[in-house]
């Protein structure tokens, strides 16, 4: 909502200035977005009258002309514009005028003619984009007074930036009520005397949806000047405001709109057949609308109709075959109410929005029908004359909104605010903002404004008096609620633990978009179909990821294509898995590598990434949750993945997470420069809660025995381990692989492996004998399990 | 004193001490150790020649040879020590490194700055005694609006720009759905932060589709509007280390009231203005407000008998004013350059 700060001013009048309105303004809740100048600056331009005017002896389109500024001598000015008349009133810049732009006004010599001032034009005074021709002024304007003073340029434009609670904010009226209450000053309202009919001429309206329309109030107009225009004052209010004046009958139901708040409506009278009808549309009518489109309305939309059809789409904008044009001579005036429920969401339904809409979605005041229409036809004949029938006003009382009285504790007031303020003081904010107050023990019944929508429970009204009060007279309180010692699990998840070992670790946190490009995201699962947006943003963002990779090899991409040739990122939040009991929003943690694992430094060869670099960083989440041996990968494929280097990982039977090589062909079809690797786990399953658990540190020293062993490449090193550990029972303290060895000093088909056992037990020292029999028992089992045998 | 043994002592210990004065290293003295005074070093065997002397004479033989002996011993000793010190510096000066030269291994890399400034949020929150929520990002209009107040077609609701799945499924357009499922679940007092990612239909110069807040919610049967502002202020100034000024502007939100805006003293220019700002000295940092009634009504909290606090922040405004960062959509274009600032 803009507005003219000079005609709230004409409501109540507090002593502040602009700046100090606004800032009242916005501490009140009404938010000032914007101060700006009626006018750019100018000065030295007067209300001139044009003597004469006769045309230049040298140019065909130039006119010279004696203008009285009011002044003993007349002036000769030469003017271009095609409609200067002897007669007119205009806007005359006189020798040293500085206009906007700092341009200077300076005697000149037109073709030959000596011209000493300009004849100007609205869009030169800047008060107009463009404008064709010089600016005629009204006949009462004074001769010779300054033309800034005379139109009250210096005057500021305000910006309000409403919540959609305050639609009754959206009037010089609302606000001049809250401008009042917060400065305690006098409010006077425009007056507004009833139009007595002057002839008896009605029109038949019936209210079919008056739960949609309660009220419809409307008179005929009669006989007005179709040349008539409208005054340069309402005009620049309009302007003022926002809003551009196109013809006496569309401004002045603008101008009641921006006073009053009440969205009006006139039709073309004579275009209306017999009747006015409030209804709902029927499905498939359709109307051709002011801006130009045609609608096909749905049965949930309320009309105006006639005998024919549908006029106008209720509440938000006219039809084009019953709009008034240039020359209608005979008007039906509407002003309406039409329910907030109703309305709201119909605009946008039809991709429309509307000053009319606007307000009547928020909520226009039910009792101030008659009262506008009574403002608007007493502007209307000022300006276009003609003869006004009478009001007709159709009320579904019953369907009107309802104002019961609210009880307002004072207690309970000052419980909320967390401040007591004297009763005076609550009652007296209470009454300036227009409620009535009927005092109870301890507190008020309280009736509000009929135009205040917000209004419904106990604490609205609180929260007026601590706005109106001013929020920064509420206290600080500091006063926390008992919090005690919370319940604080100790083997809870904890993602900010895993998120910074990953940090150490080398890895850099990325955050990604949670929707992706459906194209990437089947690349990576095609069997997995992710949940798509109805409204996407774009194509490349329309789909729910199913997993953080899509995500993590974008940005992976990203990266590599700005010069960074190693990426070590992860990611955690949720993925989003469709599947048969629903979707399934998980918290997982993701990551990538690619490039060197170590940044690039002097005095060690680069060591670029692979399954086992990556592993051990995986291995690391996994120890954060108290029970890595718990965890096991398992060979398994996966469509993004080489299928030679990808594990499952599981826990306690189930899937948890995911690590491998990137395929290499996806890798190839991404651009991507060297091997990248990628793991995914399940954030839930780093909870095992499994708690450490103490076992005596053995006085006796530890034993350790190396074995090489010789194995078919099959066999898989997680199997010989499950199978050195079951040999060797509870001696074997810790198992050692410290070399893997296959090539050229092997047969074909056959692998090495180098492992130490640390042996050791509480209660003594072991001796060569016991540890020579579980060696040997360990060699016995690996043998008849996998062929192994003792490398020589 | 002359010699009298005539065993010639004293040109033995001379060439001894020349010797262990020549010796270049530990082990050449070692040598010349064991050749004067090992079991058959050169005065040792003066001790066996003892024999060969009158029986009156081998005791002031015997001394001398001792005292002789005992010269080299102590030769030897410091020489031993001299070339051990010397062998050290050597070490030391061959060991000398280039300490400028930089360390090896690997580097750590960085948390997002977003998730930096959200840790910071949780903490400063955890210790006033608010316990982390957290709640689904796809949503439901319930939760997201209904239980909010915000009814179909209220004008609230067209602001938000919502991301839909179908009618009544959507990506939660701000975290306070999450109060909705505490409440729903948890009996009062309540007093929780819910920290996540949300959605809005909507990308610009100033605008990314998806970013993240923070909402805090406190339910008991004595909250206050000052309780509010208390906990705020005491976020605001430890947030940002410094003593800010505050202003609550009065505001809406279909789900408190009273509701305000929380303005703080512009921390670029310190009020006095400018481009950050867009020249008015504030910048609006929070929404809050007391729990509506309404809501209550929806989670099945007595409304008489509880009163609620809750709020809501815009986390990557939050990192812009903190870390300085001028552009939000750097946020989700993740370049490694721009994320490494925040290590
Ligand atoms: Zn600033």
């Amino acid at each position: 909502m803009r507005f003219s700060e000079s005609w709230l001013r004409e409501w109540v009048n507090p002593s502040v200035d602009t700046q100090t309105l606004a800032d009242q303004l916005s501490m009140a809740g009404l938010e000032v977005d914007a101060i700006t100048p009626a006018a750019p600056p100018f000065s030295g331009v007067a209300v001139g009258l044009v003597l004469e005017v006769a045309s230049h002896p040298n140019a065909e389109k130039l006119h010279v002309c004696t203008v009285d500024l009011g002044a003993a001598e007349p002036l000769t000015i030469v003017c271009g514009a095609a409609n200067v008349a002897a007669g007119m009133r205009v806007p005359v810049a006189t020798i040293g005028a500085v206009m906007p732009g700092d341009f200077k006004i300076k005697r000149a010599k037109l073709r030959g003619v000596e011209s000493f001032g300009m004849i100007c034009s609205a869009s030169e005074l800047g008060l107009a984009e463009t404008s064709s021709g010089i600016l005629p002024l009204p006949a009462d304007a004074p001769l010779g007074m300054d033309f800034r003073a005379w139109l009250g340029l210096d005057d500021a434009c305000i910006e309000v930036d409403l919540t959609p609670d305050r639609g009754d904010c959206l009037s010089i009226a609302g606000l001049a009520w809250e401008v009042a209450a917060i400065n305690g000053c006098a409010l006077t309202p425009v007056v507004v005397d009833p139009a007595p009919p002057a002839i008896d001429d009605r029109f038949e309206v019936s209210l079919d949806a008056p739960e949609h329309c309660p009220r419809y109030a409307c008179r005929i107009l009669r006989g007005i000047d179709p040349a008539a225009l409208t005054p340069l004052w309402m005009r620049e209010r309009l302007r003022r405001g926002g809003i551009r004046a196109i013809s006496p009958v569309v401004d002045v139901t603008n101008y009641v709109l921006l006073e009053l708040g009440q969205p009006m409506h006139g039709f073309d009278l004579g275009r209306i057949e017999r009747e006015v009808r409030v209804r709902l549309a029927a499905a498939g009518e359709r109307l051709h609308l002011l801006n130009g489109e045609t609608i096909t309305l749905r049965p949930d939309t309320l009309v105006i109709a006639d005998a024919a059809g549908p006029l106008a789409l209720a509440g938000i904008m006219g039809g084009a075959a019953s709009a008034v044009e240039s020359e209608t001579r005979d008007i039906l005036l509407e002003s309406a109410f039409f329910a907030p429920a109703g309305i709201s969401g119909k605009a946008r339904s039809y991709g429309l929005h509307t000053d009319s809409s606007h307000r009547f979605e928020r909520g226009v005041d039910p009792a101030l029908q008659v009262r506008a229409l009574e403002r608007a036809t007493k502007l209307l004949l000022a300006i276009v004359g003609g003869e006004a029938g009478p009001v007709v006003d159709v009320t579904a009382a019953d369907r009107l909104p309802q104002r019961a009285p609210l009880t307002l504790r004072a207690a309970r007031c000052a419980q909320i605010l967390g401040l007591e303020l004297p009763d005076e003081t609550i009652a007296g904010i209470l009454e300036r903002l227009g409620m009535e107050l009927a005092p109870i023990a301890g507190g008020w019944q309280v009736t509000p404004p009929s135009g205040r929508f917000d209004l419904v429970h106990e604490v609205d009204l609180i929260a007026d008096v601590g706005r109106i009060h001013g929020y920064d007279r509420i206290p600080v309180s500091h006063a926390t609620s008992a919090a005690g010692t919370r319940a604080r699990p100790e083997m809870a998840f904890d993602l900010d633990r895993v998120r910074l070992a990953l940090v150490d670790r080398g890895f850099q946190e990325v955050i990604t978009y949670s929707f992706v490009n459906p194209e990437l995201q089947a690349r990576i699962e095609p069997e997995v179909k992710g949940l798509a947006l109805a409204n996407p943003i774009s194509a490349e963002l329309s789909v729910m990821r199913p997993s953080l990779w899509p995500g993590l090899l974008h940005t992976a991409r990203y990266n590599q294509a700005r010069q960074q040739e190693r990426v070590r990122i992860f990611e955690t939040g949720l993925r989003f898995r469709p599947g048969p009991d629903g979707l399934r929003q998980e918290a997982a943690i993701g990551g990538l590598a690619i490039g060197a694992v170590d940044p690039e430094q002097w005095g060690a060869p680069a060591r670029p990434v692979d399954f086992y670099s990556l592993k051990a960083d995986v291995e690391a989440l996994l120890a954060l949750s108290g029970d890595l041996p718990g965890f096991s990968f398992v060979p398994a494929e996966h469509p993004a993945l080489h299928p030679g280097q990808s594990a499952r990982i599981d826990y306690a039977g189930r899937p948890v997470g995911l690590l491998g090589m990137l395929h290499p062909g996806l890798a190839a079809d991404l651009d991507l420069t060297g091997d990248a690797f990628l793991f995914e786990l399940d954030q839930a399953a780093l909870s095992t809660g499994v708690l450490p658990g103490f076992t005596p540190v053995s006085r006796f020293p530890a034993i350790r025995r190396d074995l090489a062993i010789l194995v078919d490449e099959s066999v898989i090193y997680a199997d010989l381990a499950d199978a050195i550990r079951a040999a060797a029972g509870e001696l074997l303290r810790d198992l050692v692989l410290f070399d893997v060895y296959a090539g050229s000093k092997l047969a074909a088909g056959q692998k090495s492996l180098a492992l130490g056992l640390i042996l050791q037990v509480s209660s003594q020292t072991l001796t060569d004998q016991v540890v020579d029999d579980l060696v040997g028992r360990v060699l016995a089992r690996l043998g008849s399990d996998f062929g192994a045998r003792l490398r020589d | 004193m002359p010699e009298e043994s005539g065993l010639g002592i004293d040109p033995l210990r001379d060439s001894a001490l020349a010797a262990i004065a020549a010796a270049p290293d530990l082990v050449a003295l070692d040598q010349v150790r064991v050749c004067y005074l090992g079991k058959s070093g050169e005065l040792t065997a003066l001790l066996k020649q003892l024999g060969g002397l009158p029986k009156d004479e081998r005791p002031a033989a015997g001394a001398l040879i001792n005292v002789a002996k005992d010269a080299v011993a102590q030769a030897i000793e410091s020489r031993k020590s001299l070339l051990e010190q010397s062998a050290l510096a050597a070490r030391l000066a061959a060991g000398r490194l280039d300490v400028t030269l930089p360390g090896r291994g690997q580097r750590p890399g960085g948390l997002h700055p977003v998730t930096r400034t959200l840790r910071r949020i949780e903490r400063l929150f955890a210790d006033a005694g608010f316990a982390v929520a957290e709640g689904p990002e796809v949503e439901t209009a319930y939760h997201n609006f209904e239980a909010l107040n915000i009814p179909q077609h209220h004008p609230a609701r067209a602001m938000h720009d919502t991301f839909y799945f179908d009618a009544d499924l959507l990506l939660r357009t701000h975290t306070s759905p999450v109060q909705i499922r505490v409440m729903t679940e948890q009996a009062p007092p309540l007093k929780i932060i819910a920290p996540g990612r949300v959605y809005r239909c909507d990308s610009d110069l100033t605008h990314t589709p998806m970013f993240h807040q923070v909402e805090g919610l406190l339910v008991d049967e004595q909250v206050s509007f000052a309780d509010l502002k208390g906990v705020l202020y005491d976020f605001l100034t430890n947030f940002f280390e410094r003593d800010l000024k505050l202003r609550f502007r009065p505001s809406y939100f279909p789900f408190t009231e009273p509701s305000a805006e929380v303005d703080i003293a512009c921390v670029m220019c310190g009020g006095a203005g400018c481009r950050v700002c867009k020249q008015t000295g504030w910048l609006e940092v929070l929404g809050c407000g007391m729990v509506y009634p309404e809501v209550f009504r929806h989670v099945g909290i007595d409304p008489d008998r509880y009163l609620g606090y809750a709020f809501g922040m815009g986390v990557e405004r939050l990192a812009m004013l903190r870390y300085g960062i001028d552009d939000i959509r750097l946020y989700f274009e993740n370049d490694l350059r721009f994320l490494r600032q925040f290590a």
